[in-house]
């Protein structure tokens, strides 16, 4: 298969990215690692006429402490996350989702930054981005602007980043001393998730102080199950107790149905893969 | 539009003029000539496709090679020297580890990645290694057995080299 014709654009810096985008408008695609959008531009699900390639562009490369966030540049590969020690000790849900991703010679090419603006439900990026409450900061003509997680995901493959700008990093409140875990439920090691659930939860002795949760294809966009964070506060890290406090887990979605699960059998998943993640991030 | 790119491959330089939207492994196999990286699924699913860039393994079916200009690229004909087999290749010959064989240039070329990870890797991490590798035929026993033969070999060749350099 191959793409249709496009002319090739591959800026070395941020504000020649944002010139050509500006100049090409909604006839442009970004490419970040390329790993989502080649597929889409061989299957001509999308043909645009101007592709405006990332991949030279250093400084959006990296990973760097502020303090009390970690920054990821958007264009840093899954490798690096997965080999970062700092994301690893304090946003440790992150790397375990990420070490799910796909195969080695995906996570090789493909790019934090770019899964999160594909925005695929069944990505495993999102939900570990919405569990640790993180703000994605988005670069325009006009400036930086920081957008929260939780509002970042706008609908099936769309996000709040708009015509004109690109997402340019990530900033992760470090979760120093929470456990985590990504709980991914397949029938092929290296395709989309069916259901999965990050976990990430803050324990004092034996009970869990605080817990957040993302599910990742339960909807039109990875999401929060609040109702489970609130009913997991206070509660023992035992199986039973966790898992009581998870049966809500698939309350209020509205998950595909497809070859892989009807939506009813996604709904029975949610509570399990919850349960096993946050037992597993609880360390029970 | 044409852009033109400098690829270096199996250790020569490839200057050309190619179309943006042309994929690597198109570039690799019709321009440069290289067909001993094949094209299996076309999706970037069965990992036939595996070369090495910058010296980590990519799928080159999901690469433009205007991506690749100005880097390099090592395919599976850069592997033997002087006619004879890398010892990942022997060992895939050895353990009959292939049998139609047209996943095994992807295959041995993935499996070196894992080796150039973990220079000894468990019957485990190879076969987590080899996840974005499918073959048809094998079942992958013997595949997996070859990936231990070979990972064993060179680590022999690299304690001879050094000895040899001693």
């Amino acid at each position: 298969m191959i793409p249709a014709a496009f002319d090739y654009l591959a800026p070395t810096s941020v504000e020649d990215a944002l010139a050509a985008l500006a100049e090409h408008g909604d006839e442009a695609k970004v490419l970040g690692g390329g790993q989502s959008l080649l597929p889409v531009l061989r299957m001509r699900l999308g043909d645009p006429s101007v592709v405006v390639d990332l991949g030279r562009i250093d400084a959006l490369r990296g990973i760097t402490d502020d303090g009390d966030h970690l920054v990821i540049g958007a264009m840093t590969a899954y490798v690096d996350l997965i080999a970062s020690e700092a994301v690893r000790e304090h946003a440790t849900v992150l790397t375990k989702a990420v070490e799910e991703v796909a195969d080695p010679q995906i996570r090789h090419r493909g790019t934090v930054g770019g899964a999160l603006v594909h925005a695929d439900p069944a990505g495993d990026v999102a939900a570990p981005i919405l569990a640790l409450e993180a703000q994605l900061v988005i670069t325009g003509p006009g400036g930086e602007r920081t957008v929260p997680a939780s509002d970042f995901f706008t609908g099936l493959f769309e996000t709040a980043v708009g015509d004109g700008e690109l997402l340019t990093s990530i900033r992760i409140p470090k979760h120093t001393g929470w456990g985590g875990h990504y709980e991914k439920f397949v029938r092929v090691v290296h395709q989309w998730s069916i259901v999965a659930v990050a976990a990430t939860v803050r324990t004092e002795g034996g009970t869990i102080a605080e817990a957040r949760i993302g599910l990742t294809n339960m909807g039109l966009t990875a999401l929060r199950a609040r109702s489970v964070e609130q009913a997991l506060v206070g509660c023992e890290v035992s199986e039973a107790a966790i898992g009581a406090a998870c049966a809500s887990a698939a309350d209020g979605t509205e998950p595909p149905s497809d070859l892989n699960g009807s939506a009813d059998y996604r709904r029975a998943l949610a509570p399990v893969l919850t349960r096993r993640a946050v037992l597993a991030a609880a360390g029970g | 539009m044409m852009t033109r790119i400098s690829v270096t491959v199996d250790g020569s330089t490839y200057s050309d003029e190619v179309e943006p939207r042309m994929l690597l492994v198109h570039y690799l196999r019709e321009v440069v000539g290289k067909v001993g990286t094949v094209i299996g699924c076309d999706t970037s699913n069965c990992g036939a496709c595996t070369v090495h860039l910058d010296g980590v393994s990519v799928k080159s079916c999901n690469l433009l090679a205007v991506q690749a200009d100005g880097h390099e690229v090592s395919t599976i004909e850069g592997l033997a020297r002087d006619g004879v087999l890398h010892p990942m290749q022997e060992a895939f010959r050895a353990c009959h580890a292939l049998q139609c064989g047209y996943c095994t240039p992807g295959m041995i070329m993935q499996s070196l990645d894992v080796v150039r990870e973990n220079p000894t890797p468990s019957e485990e991490e190879i076969r987590k290694g080899l996840e974005g590798n499918l073959c048809r035929c094998t079942g992958y026993h013997n595949i997996v057995r070859a990936v231990e033969q070979g990972a064993a070999a060179m680590a022999g060749s690299r304690t001879a080299d050094v000895m040899a350099g001693e």
